[in-house]
């Protein structure tokens, strides 16, 4: 099924000298899919993502891109990139940038295309600005323009949202669900946990250069018993599920406990981070 | 249009819209008046001379003296353009995060790598060679004499420093920009140094210091080029003129041969060749 994916990784490895950054990662995003990609600093993502848009070579395993070899033209046409660190031409307006992308994706799209991009990013009215004179915001959300050039099927999103503030992020996180309902898939990586949580239909933890956890929020996330807030103070039930909670109450109101609040806990993406995460 | 023309003309653009082209048409402007003023003030002085000095012919020893020098200033001029816009055209804008977003498009590396090329020397042969005329010009209306070869030095010129951005090119696929442009000024005044070697070799009659200097300017062959274009705009001088036009530090033993031309056409290429391999297999 590897070829039909929008990326899949097999047995990947990268090593810089004698450092380790990917030790055989396994990974596939299928097509549509929304995946996030988390794991601390020097885990390997972003050398993940490099190999897969074809800037990093891998020193063994495979990467495909839509079923193309990665960093072959086919897989570089079929994906669209924003880099973790990246700048474009300061004396460019917004609009040349995309034009000069444009060209070389061999886009037909025209102004039609760069208008409806810097509308869907909110550049509207900042295309004709110099890219010296925007924020880095502003040029985050151009960045992210720039790779929906050609309507690629596949986004590699190295932390698009970094430079946005709240609204910015939001505004990302909008565009990312729309860009689920139109079939793109998109590998995402970011550092905020709360921002993978809401949108991604996969998660996927790297660290020390492998996955260690893999799977839906809803799947890596698990019960965390029920906290009871009553007149004497908070009781906890760890091991009890939803399911128990009104036998609890009904206990607890025998037993002449005034209850104020009852809550579901569930470890958090969070919580399974950081235990993904730390060594044993 | 081919990817390698889009980023040539994107190199121009920003050579435009940076104010390249102002700056370095004023400050080449203010050049070519001095020049012009030193140029007047020679001939003006030559003048006054008493004729009658032998065989020795000091029009066409100024002339070509003259023009030597503004062939040196132009091919200095035209390696710090040169060097500037292909300096930090690879790990430099990859260091700074402006090369990836345009890798991971279709093209290939080495058709950007062509068109930074392209771009490079489309801005710096129409320099070279604007402000070469812009000398040669200057010198007949001050003299009333043109060199005795016109074309040949300038073509050597314009490729002269073709080459030098080809190094610079494949400097900045192995070097830091900083490294870069220390290495390319370094080789720049080692081939410099080479053509003063041959110079004095030449007036010594020594054959082990012409060898040297001979050899270091096949190694690097924008000198070479240079030497037989100073040696072209003195082709025709003969006797005591030849001699001191020779001896002088603008003007050249070392005559162009189709060898040359051969030799520099193959290192460009190998030069380039390298540049590609390299950008090929960098990680960024």
């Amino acid at each position: 099924m590897s070829d039909t994916a929008a990326v899949a990784a097999t047995a990947l490895y990268k090593r810089y000298g004698s450092v380790t950054a990917l030790a055989g990662v396994e990974l596939t995003v299928r097509r549509g899919e929304l995946v996030g990609l988390i794991g601390p600093n020097g885990a390997g993502k972003t050398t993940l993502v490099k190999i897969a848009c074809g800037l990093t070579r891998a020193s063994a395993g495979t990467v495909t891109v839509c079923g193309h070899r990665a960093g072959t033209a086919p897989a570089r046409a079929a994906l669209g990139y924003l880099a973790e660190l990246f700048r474009f031409p300061g004396w460019c307006t917004g609009a040349e940038v995309l034009a000069l992308h444009q060209r070389l994706a061999r886009s037909t799209g025209g102004a039609s295309e760069r208008d409806e991009l810097l509308e869907l990013v909110g550049l509207s009215d900042a295309g004709e600005r110099r890219v010296e004179t925007m924020s880095k915001g502003m040029q985050q959300r151009l960045g992210i323009a720039q790779a929906l050039i050609g309507a690629p099927p596949l986004l590699l999103l190295d932390e698009p949202t970094s430079a946005l503030d709240p609204a910015g992020r939001r505004a990302v996180r909008e565009l990312l669900e729309e860009l689920r309902t139109r079939g793109v898939a998109v590998l995402l990586n970011s550092h905020l946990l709360s921002e993978i949580e809401l949108v991604c239909d996969r998660v996927v933890i790297l660290s020390g250069g492998r996955v260690t956890a893999a799977g839906r929020p809803s799947e890596l996330t698990r019960a965390g018993g029920i906290e009871v807030h009553t007149a004497a103070g908070l009781r906890r039930f760890p091991t009890a599920t939803r399911e128990d909670a009104p036998a609890i109450v009904a206990s607890l109101v025998g037993e002449g406990q005034q209850i104020y609040e009852v809550r579901v806990v569930r470890s958090t993406l969070e919580d399974v981070y950081l235990e993904a995460v730390t060594p044993e | 249009m081919s990817p390698a023309l889009i980023i040539a003309r994107h190199v121009l653009q920003e050579s435009i819209r940076r104010r390249v082209f102002v700056i370095v048409v004023a400050l080449s402007l203010a050049f070519v008046a001095l020049f012009a003023f030193a140029t007047a003030e020679a001939f003006a002085r030559l003048n006054t001379l008493s004729p009658g000095r032998g065989t020795l012919d000091t029009g066409g020893l100024a002339t070509v003296t003259l023009v030597g020098l503004g062939m040196f200033a132009t091919l200095f001029l035209g390696t710090v353009l040169a060097v500037f816009l292909t300096v930090g055209a690879v790990r430099g804008d990859a260091e700074r995060g402006l090369l990836q977003p345009l890798v991971v498009r279709p093209p290939r590396r080495s058709e950007l790598l062509l068109g930074r090329f392209a771009g490079a020397t489309g801005v710096c042969v129409v320099y070279v060679v604007a402000l070469y005329a812009a000398v040669i010009e200057v010198v007949h209306i001050a003299g009333g004499r043109y060199p005795d070869q016109i074309v040949g030095p300038g073509v050597a010129l314009a490729a002269a420093v073709t080459i030098l951005i080809a190094l610079s090119l494949l400097g900045s696929v192995m070097l830091s920009t900083i490294a870069n442009g220390i290495a390319m000024f370094m080789v720049f005044g080692a081939a410099l140094v080479a053509g003063l070697l041959n110079t004095i070799g030449t007036a010594l009659a020594s054959g082990t210091v012409e060898t040297i200097a001979h050899d270091i300017a096949l190694a690097l062959p924008f000198e070479a080029l240079y030497q037989a274009g100073l040696h072209g705009l003195a082709a025709n001088q003969t006797g005591f003129t030849g001699l001191l036009v020779n001896l002088g530090p603008f003007g050249s033993g070392q005559a162009g041969s189709l060898g040359l031309d051969l030799w520099a056409a193959a290192y460009l290429l190998i030069v380039a060749s390298l540049a590609i391999v390299g950008f090929s297999r960098r990680d960024l």
